[in-house]
């Protein structure tokens, strides 16, 4: 299962959505880390409704939902938190109440494949929400701390469980035994 | 107004400020005008057209369109409704949801016209009777809805007595 190795790097592809986190305001221009071997570029122009006037609310360490329009071996990767038509789609700036995990690229293609096993695992566990980054990150929030750390923690052993283990695991949970 | 009182040279029309009240079709046609000016002046490479070989090779970096991934924002059991409002439009449909909406959408445009023919000819009837006059009216009462026409009794003449 070569999907499991947790050691292999993002490479960021064009159209890919990531999870990034801010790390420097530069200018005009936003220094994003997507957990690639360089940062990557994402100007303050690139979110829904903002203008040269009405600069978004990014601050350092804000998390963000961005995809890629340039991503190359030759240039530095940029981000945008909008789509063509200039609407955000659920993209830009997220994270308040949640907690942040680093997963296998293996995991990521998992969770978001079309009849996923794991996706309908989670549908029967309690309300959540989730966002997944293709570079490997995934953000989750649930009702309560605990059900948050739970949900952390299931995800991160995902990874390195079978399909019988995790269900095992899953009916526990659902039982109230952890 | 009066006509022509000013005429305008012809590089002040090329100026900007002239051109921004063009519309796009005049603008197109003044650019195409001026390209098809080609004084002798103008080098041209007097060789065959090239055609450029399509390329049937397709490079995808991203996984995503392969697979057919769905979109990164994931909301379960309802807890975050504008989540899962993106989910129903953002994601891959798949191709038997679409083929039951088909059927559906179908099956009612059926009944609706099927509904639409019975409406109509009720509402033609109606219709006709409220334009019609006092005695056309009479006659028009004794014929069906469908125009099955009824057997009328002949008129009543004036029948000679026997002697």
């Amino acid at each position: 299962m070569g999907s499991n190795r947790c050691c292999s790097e993002y490479v960021p592809a064009k159209g890919e959505t990531v999870i990034g986190i801010i790390t420097a305001k530069s200018g005009d221009v936003f220094k994003v880390d997507y957990g690639g071997s360089e940062q990557a570029s994402l100007s303050y122009l690139a979110f829904e409704g903002a203008t040269k006037r009405n600069r978004p609310n990014v601050q350092v360490g804000d998390l963000v939902f961005a995809q890629f329009v340039v991503a190359n071996k030759d240039m530095e990767p940029e981000l945008v938190c909008i789509d063509g038509s200039g609407r955000a789609n659920g993209m830009g700036v997220f994270g308040a109440a949640g907690l942040l995990i680093k997963v296998s690229l293996g995991l990521v293609r998992r969770l978001l494949a079309p009849h996923s096993d794991l996706r309908a695992d989670l549908e029967q566990l309690f309300p959540c929400e989730l966002v997944v980054g293709m570079n490997g990150r995934i953000w989750v929030r649930a009702a309560s701390v605990q059900q948050t750390l739970i949900l952390a923690n299931l995800l991160q052993s995902c990874d390195t469980m079978t399909a019988p283990q995790r269900q095992q695991l899953f009916r526990r949970i659902q039982m109230g035994a952890l | 107004m009066a006509g022509d009182s000013v005429r305008l040279s012809k590089n002040l029309l090329r100026m900007k400020f002239m051109q921004r009240g063009l519309d796009a079709e005049t603008k197109k046609q003044l650019e195409e005008d001026e390209k098809r000016i080609i004084s002798d002046e103008h080098w041209y490479l007097d060789l065959p057209e090239l055609k450029a070989k399509e390329n049937l090779i397709i490079e995808e970096k991203s996984l995503v369109p392969c697979e057919g991934l769905f979109y990164g924002r994931l909301s379960f059991r309802g807890f975050n409704p504008e989540v899962e409002k993106l989910m129903a439009l953002l994601n891959p449909k798949d191709k038997k949801e679409e083929e039951e909406e088909d059927d559906v959408s179908h099956m009612q445009t059926d009944v609706t016209d099927e509904e639409m023919a019975l409406r109509y000819e009720s509402l033609v009837g109606t219709l006709k009777k409220k334009f019609a006059k006092k005695r056309e009216r009479a006659t028009m009462d004794e014929d069906d809805v469908n125009q099955n026409i009824v057997e009328k009794n002949s008129k009543k003449a004036f029948l000679k007595p026997q002697d």
